[in-house]
C-alpha cells in the first residue's frame, strides 16, 4: 500500500505519530498545505483526500494510506492555474498568502459538496435537490477556515465567479 | 521615552516652526502626485501565481540538509524559581539531540527595547532568555528540546521533568492601579497634556458625558505561527525568519551572539501576516543559540499555543473619557485617562489617546496614560496601537453625548473638526474628514436612520446604525535605503531589505518605480525581504510604505544626476543639472524644454555602460514636525440585534477614508477591509482571556480566541476621497492601520440604536446585552 499525493506514491511513514499535515510539509516537501493551529481550529492545512476536503493536522498519515491527496500543489494540471487560483488573485482573495492554499482547496471541495446536493445550516430548503449557491452559503460553508488579513469578501467573490463559470 | 526625550523633541519641532516649510521635505509637493501612469492602477499582486499555488516559501519551509527540529517547553507558574530540573529522561529519548535550558544556554545580554530614538533596537522584551531559574511570566521559555523529527521534539519536550516554586504575582489589573506608573511621554509625545481646567469646564458645561470604558487583551493571531529556520556556517549565520523587522533583527542578533556586520542574514521574503506581532522573541534567540551548540541546522515553528504563550499581544485597557459641550454643541472639555499594561521591560505604551489629541477642538482637554506593571508576557504593538482601542472609548462617548443632546451623532462630529491640530496648532498637511463623512452618509444612507434607539424591528430582529471616526498618524521611518539599477535594455531593478506580509510591498513599490523613472511595469523588479540588500525600516506603524516611496524617491533623483554626468557634452541635455530634468518615458528630459531629451538606453549606449547603480536613503522625515499629518476616516455599521439571544449580525459595514492617494485600489481596498474585519473581531468576538488568579491565558488556541469567520463578515464598502497630500512621497500616507480604527465603536453604536443599550465593556457578546 501507499499513499497517492498529486498522483505520486508515497510510502506511508514508520512513525505512527505523523500527522498527513507534517508528511506533506517536512517529508515530502509539499510546503504548500500549511500549519496554522495544528488542532482543526483554522484550516490552514485543508486538502483533499479522494476529493473531500480534510484537515490534514488532524488526519495521520497512516489513515490515508491507499488513498488519494491532492494538495494545492496538484490542484491544478502541470503549470496552468485552476480556476479557482486564478479567480483568487482576479479578486485579490488573499493578502500574505498563508491560509489561501486551504482556502482554495476547501472551496473546491465546497463547490462539489453543493454540487451534489448538500445542505448546510443556511440552506433554507432542506428537502430541495439543488442548493443554491448564494453568497451565505458559501460563507457559511468556507467558515472553517480563517483569514486574519481580512480577504473575506474577496475570497466569497472569486467562488461565486468560478460557480458562474460552472454553471454557465 | 524620558523627560529628556521630550525636551529635545519639543525643541526640534519649535525650530522645525520656524524653518520655511520649502525647505523640507514635503516642502513642495512630489512632482509625480496628479502625473502618474500605474500608480492608481487597479494592479493585481505580483506574488499572486506564487501564494495561489502553494509556492511562496515561508519560514518553516526551508528545506535543508541535516535539519533538526526544536520543541519549546513554557513555564506553568508565573513568577518563582525552578527548583528541580531533570532532563534524563528527554535525553535519553529517540532522536534527541540536545536539551537546553538555563544551565547550558550560553550566557546573553538581554536585547535593548523597541526604541523611538534607536532604531536598532527591536526587543520587545528585555528580561534575560533562559540564563537564570527565575521565572517571571507565565509561559516563559524553560527549555528547547531539538531532534532528528519533529514528533521525536515533541514526545521528548514531555518528558522533562520540572518542579517549581511559585512565588506571589502581580496579576490583577485592578489591584495594579494603586501603584500606576506616570510615564514622561507616550512614544514621542509628551504623556500628561493639560489645556485650560478641564475638570471645571466639565463641570460646569450645559452637557457632559463622563464615562469608562473598558477593552480585553487581544492576540494578533496571524494564521503563520512564528517560525525560524536557523544554520550556522562557521561565524555566519543564516535565518530563515518570519519578521517584520528584517535589517533591524539582523543587526540585534549579531550583536547579541558577537558577530561583525554582515555575518547575519535574515532571509523572509513571505510573512504569513504579522499586525505587529511578528518582530524579535524569545524563540529566535534560542534558536539561534541551540543550533551552535548542535553545529546543524535547526527549525523552531511555535505552536498556537506557544505563540500565545511568549508572543505579547494587545494589553486590557480601561480608559476614561469626559466631554464637556455648550448648548451648540461645541466641546468646551476632552478629558481622555486611562490605564494599560506596560511591564517596565515591555515596549509598548498602547497609545491609547493619541487620536483624541488631534481631532477635535476643545476649550480645554486633560489627557494621560498610566501604566500597570504586571507579570505578564509583554504586550505589543498590535493593528493600530492606542488608536484601535482609543477610538472606541472617544467615538462612543461622542455618540453618548450626541444621543443626551439629541443631535445627530455626525453633526456634533462636524461642529467640532479642527481647522489646525487641535492641541499643538500645527497646520495639517491635508485633512478632509468632513468631507469623508459627508460622501459616507450619502453612500450609506444615514438618513434611514431613527434617532430614536429601539425603532426598527424586523421579526425577531432589532436593527441599529452606528458611526464613528477613526484616525491614525502619518509616519516615516528614517535609514530606509535602496539600490537602483538601470539597464541599457531599459529595465530596472530595485532592492532592499523590506518586508512583504500581504500589504503588496513589492506591487506597489513596483508601480511607483515604474512612474517615478517613467518606464512600463514589467520593466520593474523589486527585490525584497533579504538583510544582505539594502537596509530598509521596519513594517509597522503604517509606515513602510512611505519610507520605501521616500528611499525611491532620492535614489531616483540621484540617477538623474549620474545619467546626465553619463551623458556628457555630446547630448541634448548637455549643460542641464539634476534639478532640471525629470525621468520620463524612459528618457531623461529638460522640465524647461521637453523637446531636450535622450532615452536611457542611449545614454548608457554612448558611455558603453550595461549598467548603472545608484544607492541612496531617503530624506530625515522631519515633515510630520511641520505638519499634523493623519490619516482619518467615517466609519458606518448597520447590524441586527436578536430579540431572542442577543446575538449581533453585522449586515453592512461601510468605510469612507482620507488617506492621501490611493496607490493601488485593488490592494488597498483589501487592506482597508482587512482592518475593518479586525474591527469587527475587536468589537464582537476577540478577547484574550487572562486568568487574574494565577496569570495565565486561558484560550491559547483559535478555537476558544474567535477570529471573525467568513460568516461573521459582511460585505464590506470602502471609499476614499483620493486626495493626495501635498506633504509626503506620492501624496500617500500609510493604510495598513486606520481600517481597523473606529470600527468598535461604530459598531457599539449601532447595538445602542438598535437596542437602546449602551455596552461600554468589549467584545459586546450576547450575555452583556440582555
Amino acid at each position: 500500500m501507499a499513499i497517492r499525493i498529486n498522483g505520486a506514491e508515497v510510502e506511508a511513514p514508520e512513525d505512527a505519530r505523523v500527522s498527513l499535515l507534517d508528511l506533506l510539509r517536512e517529508r515530502v516537501h509539499l510546503t504548500g498545505t500549511k500549519v496554522g493551529c495544528n488542532q482543526g481550529a483554522c484550516g490552514a492545512c485543508t486538502v483533499l483526500v479522494d476529493g473531500e476536503r480534510v484537515l490534514s493536522c488532524l488526519t495521520l498519515a497512516a489513515q490515508v494510506d491507499g488513498r488519494s491527496v491532492t494538495t494545492i500543489e496538484g490542484l491544478a494540471e502541470a503549470e496552468a492555474l485552476h480556476p479557482l487560483q486564478a479567480a483568487f488573485i482576479d479578486h485579490d482573495g488573499f493578502q500574505c498568502g498563508y491560509c489561501t492554499p486551504g482556502q482554495i482547496c476547501a472551496a473546491a471541495a465546497m463547490l462539489a459538496e453543493v454540487a451534489a446536493g448538500a445542505p448546510s445550516y443556511v440552506t433554507a430548503d432542506l428537502t430541495a435537490e439543488r442548493v443554491p449557491l448564494t453568497r451565505e452559503e458559501i460563507r457559511e460553508r468556507m467558515s472553517g477556515n480563517l483569514c486574519r488579513c481580512g480577504a473575506h469578501n474577496g475570497i466569497v467573490d472569486a467562488i461565486l465567479q468560478v460557480a458562474a463559470e460552472r454553471a454557465a | 521615552m524620558s523627560r529628556i526625550q521630550n525636551a529635545i523633541i519639543g525643541s526640534v519641532r519649535t525650530a522645525i516652526g520656524w524653518v520655511p516649510a520649502q525647505w523640507l521635505p514635503g516642502g513642495t509637493p512630489d512632482p509625480l502626485i496628479g502625473r502618474n501612469a500605474v500608480i492608481g492602477r487597479q494592479a493585481s499582486r505580483l506574488d499572486g501565481p506564487l501564494k495561489v499555488a502553494g509556492k511562496a516559501r515561508f519560514a518553516a519551509e526551508i528545506a535543508m540538509d541535516r535539519l533538526s527540529y526544536a520543541a519549546l517547553a513554557h513555564s506553568p507558574i508565573t513568577r518563582g524559581r525552578i527548583t528541580r530540573l531533570d532532563t534524563s529522561a528527554a535525553e535519553a529519548a529517540p532522536g534527541v539531540i540536545l536539551v537546553l535550558t538555563h544551565r547550558n544556554m550560553p550566557r546573553l545580554n538581554p536585547l535593548p527595547l523597541i526604541s523611538i530614538t534607536d532604531l536598532g533596537a527591536v526587543g520587545n522584551s528585555n528580561l534575560p532568555i533562559m540564563q537564570d531559574q527565575v521565572i517571571r511570566y507565565n509561559g516563559q521559555v524553560v527549555a528547547l528540546v531539538v531532534a532528528e523529527t519533529q514528533e521525536q521534539a515533541d514526545h521528548a519536550a514531555s518528558l522533562l521533568e520540572i518542579d517549581y516554586a511559585a512565588e506571589e504575582a502581580r496579576t490583577s489589573f485592578h489591584d495594579a492601579k494603586a501603584t500606576a506608573r506616570v510615564p514622561a511621554s507616550i512614544l514621542i509625545e509628551k504623556n500628561h497634556l493639560s489645556v485650560g481646567d478641564a475638570e471645571r469646564e466639565l463641570e460646569r458645561s450645559a452637557h457632559h458625558v463622563d464615562e469608562v470604558y473598558r477593552t480585553p487583551g487581544q492576540n494578533h493571531n496571524a494564521i503563520e505561527p512564528h517560525a525560524v529556520t536557523v544554520a550556522w556556517e562557521g561565524e555566519a549565520l543564516l535565518i530563515h525568519d518570519a519578521t517584520q523587522m528584517i535589517a533591524a533583527s539582523a543587526n540585534a542578533i549579531g550583536k547579541l551572539f558577537g558577530l561583525k556586520k554582515g555575518q547575519v542574514r535574515v532571509v523572509s521574503p513571505f510573512v504569513g501576516g504579522g499586525f505587529g506581532g511578528k518582530g524579535l522573541w524569545d524563540h529566535q534567540i534560542v534558536a539561534v543559540a541551540a543550533a551552535r551548540l548542535i553545529g546543524r541546522p535547526l527549525r523552531l515553528a511555535l505552536t498556537r499555543e506557544g505563540v500565545y504563550r511568549i508572543i505579547g499581544g494587545r494589553t486590557p485597557a480601561e480608559q476614561r473619557v469626559a466631554i464637556g459641550a455648550d448648548p451648540e454643541g461645541t466641546f468646551t472639555a476632552l478629558v481622555h485617562t486611562g490605564y494599560s499594561i506596560m511591564p517596565p521591560y515591555g515596549a509598548c505604551p498602547e497609545q491609547y489617546t493619541l487620536g483624541s489629541r488631534a481631532l477635535y477642538r476643545s476649550k480645554s482637554f486633560e489627557v494621560v496614560q498610566r501604566h500597570l506593571d504586571l507579570d505578564i508576557v509583554p504586550n505589543t504593538f498590535m493593528r493600530a496601537p492606542g488608536e484601535a482601542i482609543g477610538s472606541f472609548a472617544l467615538e462612543s462617548a461622542i455618540d453618548e453625548l450626541a444621543h443626551s443632546m439629541a443631535i445627530d451623532p455626525i453633526e456634533l462630529r462636524l461642529r467640532n473638526l479642527p481647522e489646525r491640530h487641535p492641541t499643538t496648532g500645527v497646520p495639517f498637511s491635508q485633512h478632509a474628514l468632513g468631507q469623508a463623512y459627508r460622501d459616507g452618509m450619502k453612500r450609506f444612507g444615514w438618513e434611514r436612520r431613527s434617532a430614536t434607539p429601539g425603532m426598527r424591528r424586523e421579526g425577531e430582529w432589532l436593527i441599529g446604525m452606528g458611526c464613528a471616526t477613526g484616525s491614525f498618524p502619518y509616519a516615516r521611518m528614517p535609514g530606509a535605503n535602496i539600490r537602483l539599477t538601470l539597464r541599457r535594455d531599459s529595465s530596472a531593478t530595485l532592492s532592499c531589505s523590506a518586508q512583504e506580509m500581504g500589504m503588496g510591498t513589492a506591487t506597489v513599490q513596483t508601480q511607483h518605480a515604474a512612474d517615478r523613472l517613467g518606464l512600463p511595469l514589467d520593466a520593474i523588479t523589486f527585490e525584497l525581504g533579504d538583510s544582505a540588500l539594502p537596509a530598509a525600516p521596519f513594517a509597522g506603524g503604517s509606515s513602510q510604505t512611505a519610507s520605501l516611496a521616500g528611499a525611491v524617491v532620492a535614489a531616483a533623483d540621484k540617477l538623474a544626476g549620474e545619467l546626465l554626468r553619463l551623458a556628457g557634452n555630446d547630448s541634448p541635455l548637455a549643460g542641464l543639472r539634476a534639478g532640471q530634468v525629470r525621468l520620463a518615458e524612459g528618457s531623461v528630459v529638460s522640465i524647461d524644454d521637453p523637446n531636450r531629451r535622450e532615452s536611457y538606453g542611449s545614454i548608457l549606449s554612448r558611455a558603453a555602460r550595461e549598467e548603472i547603480t545608484v544607492a541612496a536613503a531617503g530624506s530625515p522625515p522631519i515633515e510630520f514636525l511641520k505638519f499634523a499629518i493623519h490619516s482619518t476616516s467615517a466609519v458606518f455599521c448597520e447590524l441586527r440585534v436578536s430579540t431572542v439571544t442577543g446575538e449581533i449580525r453585522v449586515d453592512r459595514l461601510l468605510g469612507s477614508f482620507d488617506c492621501g492617494t490611493i496607490l493601488n485600489p485593488k490592494t488597498a481596498t483589501s487592506q482597508l477591509k482587512g482592518g475593518m474585519i479586525m474591527g469587527l473581531g475587536l468589537a464582537l468576538t476577540e478577547e484574550t482571556l487572562f486568568d487574574e488568579r494565577k496569570g495565565r491565558i486561558m484560550n491559547a488556541s483559535l478555537a476558544d480566541y474567535h477570529l471573525p469567520t467568513h460568516l461573521d463578515v459582511p460585505a464590506i464598502d470602502v471609499i476614499w476621497t483620493g486626495i493626495p497630500d501635498p506633504r509626503t512621497p506620492l501624496g500617500a500616507r500609510g493604510i495598513g492601520e486606520i481600517g481597523i480604527t473606529g470600527v468598535a465603536a461604530a459598531v457599539a453604536n449601532a447595538v445602542f440604536n438598535a437596542t437602546g443599550q449602551r455596552i461600554r465593556d468589549l467584545p459586546i457578546t450576547l450575555d452583556k446585552l440582555w
